[in-house]
């Protein structure tokens, strides 16, 4: 669809929720809890994190309070996107036993709620577009994750501030959103400039009292996506996806695994990662049990059990996994990297681990 | 794949009952299931090689390969050994109980392609579901395939089972039926010592042969490098792989294998496609 950028001033932001909300739409946004940005349900702009600024460092997040009067004015936070569409535990079906032994399965009934996440960004929507593939695109649709997909409103918000452990404008996914989306803002001092890129999207902001964007919105616009680029960290400069696979027994593994405490906060907070457990839980009646799926983690111990032996039993071979998964056999499975630059491995590794470092270990030693 | 309707959800079993339990070992046993609905045991078709999930009420899911032949159209059967939880839970279960089943899932034994060929059966451990289907093909259709070598080895002569099964398929024309325990007791009549010590009697065409395998990895890396050796092409071997697996459908990531999934990829991979990680411990 040909799209058209708009503008609108800040004090109707209050306005698109109150539309979304009439559309039917629960708003999911940003807040601030427990000292981080979160997403969750929101009914109104006091809600949203205005004058906030992030600062991430490898195992480090704090928030601070600045003269900037924005709403999007940090980074990101733990989650985004994911945990609506591929919820970290959830009931798949249960099974019932009769008393004269007939087993009858029943899939677990949701009621789907109609959700517009406000304040993607991005890497969370480069990262959608992944599982989006993996979940809907392959030999088996998976039914759970389809519903709420076609159910969710995407309203991203152009990055303005990057954190230092931000890395998108070096894996081509950010800081500025080009697709995948309903409705994109980018946000200036005063307003925003809007651009819908879908019927849906469209429907949404012809209700908001629009404006043509004049020349200095758009070179507001720009110095705004020239900040957003200055990205501390970066991908090294080499051919990650082979490199890794020629270096299996390399000592740097090792090296690395001295200092990962295997405890799968990366994973979690990975917005491409999606390896989850299946168990049955037996109700306490006796009469059903309950089969869910939770999230998993390849630093976990049992995720590469088998008959008896763990395949995976240290933790240099699970860092190798991830890693060499990420960067390299993602490409053959979904046509390129698993690594969207959010960072997010980075902040919430309790030890620091920076994946941009870590890969750096495996560049040819050259001899000079 | 059952093909009733395309909205069934895949992660759902379906009741099946349990037409017989056969007890083929001290800790081994057989399941003959049918789908209880009549449409679903009728749409359901598989081949050799693949596997189903069974689900054990109030208890979980484990993959199991199918062992029964594919013509063999109003059963299914399930060879299980036990060795953890589910498996220990379902060796109790008798005729006439329920489980729950979804499947085939996978890509089994290239068998229309072997069709002429000659064929070399080697397993380890013990009993080897997986390419017991092979076998029981090969002799439903013995006119189809050329020369049919079968060797099995086990740690230890007590591990041997399926005896009888053994002495019929040495009854089978041009096949030849190998045994081999790396320890051997008192009245163990055949080869002490490791499988590919008894590979110079194998009657194969190294242009016209296909090795299927399946056992522990050390094993299959032994047979690959033997037959490597002896001019067998790589993609003309054939390894059973398996790793944890709990969806069944290639979503929950556990049983990746580089950038295979084994339960949609495999579980059955030529040895030209795995063999750049079969040489690394971790995968």
């Amino acid at each position: 669809m040909e799209s058209k950028e708009y503008y609108f001033q800040t004090d109707q932001l209050q306005g698109l929720l109150n539309i979304l909300r009439a559309a039917g739409y629960s708003c999911i946004g940003p807040q601030v809890r427990d000292g981080a940005v979160i997403y969750n349900e929101i009914s109104s702009v006091e809600q949203l994190p205005q004058g906030i600024n992030d600062k991430q460092q490898p195992g480090n997040y704090s928030l601070s309070n600045s003269s900037s009067s924005k709403y999007f004015d940090w980074a990101n936070g733990p989650q985004a996107i994911k945990p609506l569409l591929f919820a970290p535990k959830e009931k798949l079906w249960s099974s019932t036993l009769t008393s004269d032994g007939e087993l009858s399965f029943k899939k677990a009934e949701e009621e789907i709620k109609k959700l517009a996440v406000i304040g993607a960004r991005a890497c969370d929507i480069a990262a959608l577009k992944i599982h989006d593939q993996h979940f809907l695109q392959q030999q088996f649709v998976d039914p759970y994750y389809k519903v709420r997909r076609e159910n969710l409103l995407i309203i991203a918000v152009n990055c303005s501030q990057p954190a230092e452990t931000c890395f998108c404008h070096s894996t081509g996914d950010g800081p500025f959103v080009d697709d995948g989306f309903d409705i994109s803002l980018t946000e200036l001092q005063n307003g925003f400039i809007v651009n819908a890129q879908t019927e849906q999207g469209e429907k949404i902001i012809a209700e908001l009292p629009l404006y043509e964007c004049s020349k200095d919105h758009l070179a507001e616009s720009e110095l705004i996506e020239a900040a957003a680029l200055k990205q501390k960290r970066q991908l090294p400069q080499f051919d990650i996806k082979s490199r890794l696979f020629n270096q299996l027994n390399n000592e740097s593994w090792h090296t690395i695994a001295a200092e990962c405490l295997s405890c799968g906060n990366c994973t979690s907070v990975c917005p491409t990662c999606f390896c989850h457990s299946e168990n049955d839980v037996p109700e306490l009646d006796g009469q059903s049990s309950v089969h869910y799926r939770e999230w998993d983690s390849c630093f976990s111990q049992a995720h590469s059990y088998i008959h008896g032996i763990t395949i995976r039993s240290q933790t240099s071979q699970r860092y190798r996994q991830w890693l060499t998964h990420k960067f390299s056999t993602w490409h053959e499975q979904y046509g390129r990297s698993g690594c969207v630059g959010c960072g997010r491995c980075i902040t919430w590794c309790p030890v620091g681990i920076d994946v941009t470092e870590s890969l750096t270990h495996f560049v040819e030693r050259r001899r000079d | 794949m059952i093909k009733l309707n395309a909205n069934l959800n895949p992660y759902e079993p379906h009741e099946a009952i349990i037409i017989e339990r056969i007890q083929e070992g001290p800790d081994l046993f057989t399941l003959r299931l049918q789908f209880t609905d009549p449409e679903i045991q009728g749409a359901y078709t598989f081949e050799p090689g693949q596997f189903n999930m069974l689900y054990l009420y109030g208890v979980g899911e484990i993959a199991i390969s199918i062992v029964s032949d594919p013509e063999c159209g109003q059963v299914i059967d399930h060879t299980i050994r036990i060795v953890g939880r589910v498996t220990r839970g379902m060796a109790n279960l008798k005729t006439g109980d329920r489980i729950g089943l979804r499947g085939p899932y996978g890509r089994g034994w290239p068998m229309l392609e072997s069709k002429q060929k000659d064929i070399v059966v080697v397993t380890g451990g013990l009993g080897c579901a997986p390419v017991v289907s092979v076998i029981n093909y090969i002799e439903l259709r013995r006119e189809e395939f050329g020369n049919l070598n079968i060797v099995q080895g086990v740690k230890h002569s007590s591990d041997f089972i399926w005896k009888h099964r053994y002495d019929k398929w040495r009854k089978l024309p041009d096949t030849k039926v190998l045994l081999a325990a790396d320890v051997g007791e008192a009245l163990w009549p055949w080869h002490v010592g490791p499988v590919t010590s008894l590979f110079d009697q194998l009657v194969f065409d190294r242009d016209n042969v296909v090795v299927m395998m399946c056992g522990p990895e050390g094993m299959m890396r032994v047979v690959c490098d033997h037959m490597l050796d002896n001019s067998v092409d790589a993609s003309q071997l054939f390894l059973s792989m398996e790793r944890n697996m709990q969806c069944a459908i290639g979503h929950c990531g556990h049983c990746q294998y580089g950038s295979k999934f084994i339960c949609k990829d495999g579980p059955v991979f030529s040895f030209d496609k795995v063999r750049y990680l079969f040489e690394t411990k971790g995968f």
